[in-house]
């Protein structure tokens, strides 16, 4: 979905996925989620544990990351 | 040991009445409590079996003491069942849903197949209880037994019909008797139904409904005990009326009661039925009320508790002390204490604590030694100051130097509690440096304050660091200065630094006495040498302040109004200091780069300063300071006039249609965009011929250095107070077609519609007086209503961000770890600490 007001949504790769939830010392249960429903990813090929990651502009920092894991709804 | 188990899930069911029997220490049965003698009747609600709450008496179930037994159940066999009110909603669902003869759900067994009931999702459930209750809406016929559904009507807070036909409560519970327990799984019922109905109630402990006993050793009961006498005697008068076989009606309207009362017994708040009251007529607080709102047990007792070691009295202003102190009273300082551990440096402090005793001011309360903990008292405070030993700890009175924790509520933000420095001084008031009314957003017309006493070394040191006065001069919201001299100070600082201030040795050496020292060796000192002292030796600054005019070439140092501030190697080259010096960019600078210490001593001796200036050189104001001369006001006249007429023009043009819309709005709304500008701009401008007129006099001298008051204020008084807005807008309400009967329908001009020609001195016309009140009438609703709705949000947010903290990594973490931001603020700055990356 490409409009201004939709933030860049994109799927990380696998070897990604692993690296960031390395680099946080996280697990998927504990990072933030997005529905597999959700209209972001309405024509994205995503599954169920896909992490996607978001580029949003920040008034603060100009481009802020931010990482969601797929989950079912 | 700590036990880290994750709760997965929360399951809160049903009693059913046989469960509480079972739990039930006594069946209660009678609404007497006490006998002639005063003691508890057995099957009464005081029945000793429930618990105890007198000293001395052991629980008759379990034989504990009193704070040994924490209370027994008892019970109430009801006569007839009634309905709980808690289950109404889930009772007329099921009623709909389940078959009224058979009691089956109301789907037939092949769609029933379509779903797995050991595994289902909500959407599911929904679309179960949808379709089964679809049946009975449509009064279709039940799939197992054929018979005919009827519609239910549901009639709040505990009444069923069916068509017409009232459901006996008892006639519900059949119903529910017969639904099956694989069908219950169906629509996520995991308890009996039959359970929502009450055939008996349980009684709770009197432990937890104590009676008091009034100086006049008459018994007051609690609210519950009431309630329960009432369920008890209506229960009891339809057991006779039922064995006397009295008419089904009277049998029906008992019935009726006894629900009602059971209902209250749970919530006295329901919607549709009146409170209980009590015979004073105040509503009688039930089980609900006790734990609902702001006065209940989880606001009042749980999320909010009272404390110790913190006192609470009128605030009052004291400038000679530090900014990190505050005053206690003697009193209060005779009340607080701290524990403290003895060892070689303080035994000798300690021991003169102790002989001072408890009602001495730097006395002691407490010690406590390897043996326990004993008062001290005149009779034994020598013999416990002889035998005082290392490690042992002396719970003393508060004194200089100790560490308090400050509040004033509302505590909206976190510089709302600082920790100060004590200092006991005689009188009654909590004093604190002017300086920090700032954070606090105190001021001294009878607001009350609060001081915390911290109990432990780690609190204390966890205050002074974290929380210290000077450790908040940064304000966290916008990285500036929030704590700094204000009002006189600002205006002392200007008088001092001005052009032209000098002063002879003497002159200097009376302002500068116990704040700084001069150099040797000078007789002479202009002000701003006599400033410079305050600062560093080796600071350096330059600044626009704030009585910069924003001149399109700056002049730099030779400002001709001094509002360019040069600091160079610690000399006052050139500037006056004004608000931008004392509480903005000169303070925030001291504080980066010489931290907390400097800036401290720096607010401290600066406002005493510019405190004795004030008093040096004396300050007033007067109405004649808003006076102007006869050629002022014709001009200020003039200018109103012209906007008069220019808004008149604009009405014109409306007319015509040959007014230029502003894009995106309506023509009126363009008018009425015009019509404010060009009022707006008449105000500015008879503002500045005003402000010409009058001159730098005192009142000026305030507004510009930023020390009170603004040039609106001023404006405002001596020329013009300008156009009133009601909901931004010009005042358009009041009667038909015209704000006022003053004025002819349909006038548009500017007086009609809210502008205030008149200043304050002059005098507001009877009309005008009343759009200006209009206007202050909407801005005073507005902040009673902002308050209450901000208070609420701000619950809200604190309640859902209380525990959430930013890692080492710079993740925003909550509860058990879950990430919240990957980078605190998506810039993982902080705001109090974002100065420093700006200087230099
Ligand atoms: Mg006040
Ligand atoms: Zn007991
Ligand atoms: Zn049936
Ligand atoms: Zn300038």
């Amino acid at each position: 979905m490409r409009h201004r007001l939709v933030p860049r949504h994109e799927v990380l790769s696998k070897e990604e996925a692993e690296k960031l939830l390395k680099f946080y010392n996280v697990t998927k249960n504990e990072i933030p989620r997005i529905k597999k429903t959700d209209p972001a990813l309405k024509d994205m090929d995503v599954k169920v544990g896909d992490i996607i990651k978001i580029t949003r502009e920040s008034p603060t920092s100009g481009v802020a990351i931010y990482y969601r894991v797929v989950i079912e709804g | 040991m700590i036990v880290r188990k994750k709760i997965c899930r929360i399951e809160f069911g049903l009693f059913s009445s046989k469960m509480i029997r079972k739990l039930s220490a006594a069946k209660i049965y009678t609404p007497n409590t006490y006998d002639e003698d005063g003691y508890p009747i057995e099957g009464g609600l005081m029945d000793p079996r429930l618990g105890v709450i007198d000293p001395g008496i052991r629980c008759k179930t379990c034989g504990g003491r009193l704070g040994e037994c924490q209370g027994h159940f008892g019970h109430i066999e009801l006569v007839r069942p009634v309905i709980h009110v808690g289950y109404a909603r889930e009772i007329y669902l099921l009623l709909r849903a389940t078959c009224r003869k058979c009691g089956r759900l109301l789907l037939s067994e092949e769609e029933l197949k379509k779903y797995n009931p050991e595994n289902m999702t909500k959407s599911q459930f929904n679309d179960i209880w949808e379709r089964a209750i679809r049946v009975t809406d449509s009064e279709g016929s039940c799939p197992y037994c054929g018979e005919k559904q009827i519609k239910i009507k549901f009639v709040r807070p505990y009444s069923y019909y069916e068509g017409d036909d009232n459901l006996l409560v008892t006639d519900i519970k059949e119903r529910f008797e017969k639904i099956t327990d694989d069908d219950l799984k169906f629509i996520g019922i995991k308890v009996r139904p039959e359970w929502m109905i009450l055939s008996c109630i349980p009684v709770l402990p009197i432990t937890a409904r104590p009676s008091i006993t009034l100086e006049s050793s008459d018994r007051s009961e609690d609210d519950l005990t009431h309630k329960l006498v009432d369920i008890l005697r209506i229960n009891q008068r339809l057991e006779e009326n039922i064995n006397s076989g009295a008419p089904q009606l009277i049998i029906e309207d008992l019935w009726d009661l006894l629900q009602y009362h059971v209902a209250t017994y749970f919530d006295n708040g329901i919607t549709g039925i009146p409170p209980a009251r009590h015979r004073s007529g105040r509503p009688l607080k039930t089980i609900a009320q006790r734990l609902k709102g702001k006065e209940g047990r989880f606001r009042k007792n749980l999320s909010g508790k009272r404390v110790n070691f913190s006192a609470r009295t009128v605030i009052g202003p004291d400038p000679n002390i530090s900014i990190n102190e505050v005053g206690v009273p003697e009193v209060i300082a005779l009340e607080l204490t701290v524990p403290e551990e003895v060892n070689e440096r303080n035994i000798e402090d300690l021991r003169k604590c102790i002989l001072n005793g408890p009602k001495k001011h730097p006395g002691a309360v407490n010690v406590i030694t390897s043996i326990g903990r004993r008062r001290i008292l005149e009779e034994n405070k020598e013999e416990i100051a002889k035998n005082l030993q290392y490690g042992d700890i002396v719970e003393r009175h508060i004194q200089d130097g100790d560490i308090a924790i400050f509040n004033r509520q509302p505590s909206l933000h976190r510089i709302s509690m600082m920790c100060h420095y004590v200092r006991v001084l005689p009188h009654n008031t909590l004093r604190l440096n002017t300086a920090v009314c700032a954070p606090y957003n105190a001021d001294f017309d009878g607001d009350e304050m609060n001081i915390h006493i911290p109990q432990s070394e780690e609190a204390m040191a966890e205050a002074e660091i974290l929380m210290k006065v000077q450790e908040c001069i940064i304000s966290p919201r916008h990285g500036k200065p929030i704590i700094g001299g204000r009002h006189d100070h600002v205006t002392g600082v200007y008088l001092l630094t001005k052009k032209g201030v000098e002063f002879t040795r003497s002159e200097a050496l009376k302002l500068t006495q116990g704040i700084i020292k001069l150099p040797k060796g000078k007789d002479k000192f202009t002000g701003k040498e006599i400033f410079q002292e305050l600062l560093p030796r080796d600071f350096s600054i330059e600044y626009k302040g704030k009585l910069c005019k924003k001149c399109e070439k700056c002049l730099k140092e030779r400002c001709e109004i001094e509002a360019y501030v040069k600091i160079k190697n610690g000399k006052l080259l050139s500037g006056i200091i004004d608000a931008e010096g004392m509480s903005g960019k000169l303070l925030e600078k001291l504080f980066v780069k010489y931290g907390s210490d400097v800036a401290r001593e720096f607010i401290d001796n600066s406002t005493k300063l510019a405190i004795r200036v004030v008093m040096k050189f004396g300050f007033t104001i007067s109405a004649d300071d808003w006076k102007l001369s006869e050629k002022a006001r014709k001009r200020i006249d003039e200018l109103i006039e012209k906007a008069k007429l220019d808004v008149d023009k604009l009405i014109q043009e409306y007319k015509s249609g040959r007014l230029k819309i502003i894009p995106g709005k309506s023509l009126e709304e363009s008018l009425e965009d015009y019509a404010i500008m060009d009022l707006g701009n008449a105000r500015n401008l008879a503002g500045k011929a005003a402000e010409e007129d009058v001159g730098f006099n005192s009142a000026v001298i305030m507004a510009k250095t930023g020390a009170r008051g603004s040039l609106l204020n001023l404006t405002q008084m001596s020329a013009v107070v300008g156009q009133q807005a009601v909901r931004g807008k010009r005042i358009k309400r009041g009667y038909y077609g015209r704000t006022l009967p003053h004025f002819k329908k349909g006038d548009v001009s500017a007086e009609a519609n809210g502008f205030v020609t008149n200043s304050f001195s002059t005098g507001l016309t009877p009309t005008e007086y009343f759009f200006h009140s209009m206007g202050g009438r909407e801005s005073l609703v507005d902040t009673a209503i902002r308050t209450a709705r901000s208070g609420y949000m701000q619950r809200r947010l604190i309640n859902a961000l209380q525990d959430l903290k930013i890692n080492d990594d710079g993740t925003v973490r909550g509860d058990s770890n879950v990430v919240v931001q990957f980078k605190y603020g998506e810039d993982g700055i902080d705001p109090m600490k974002k100065c420093y990356l700006e200087i230099e």
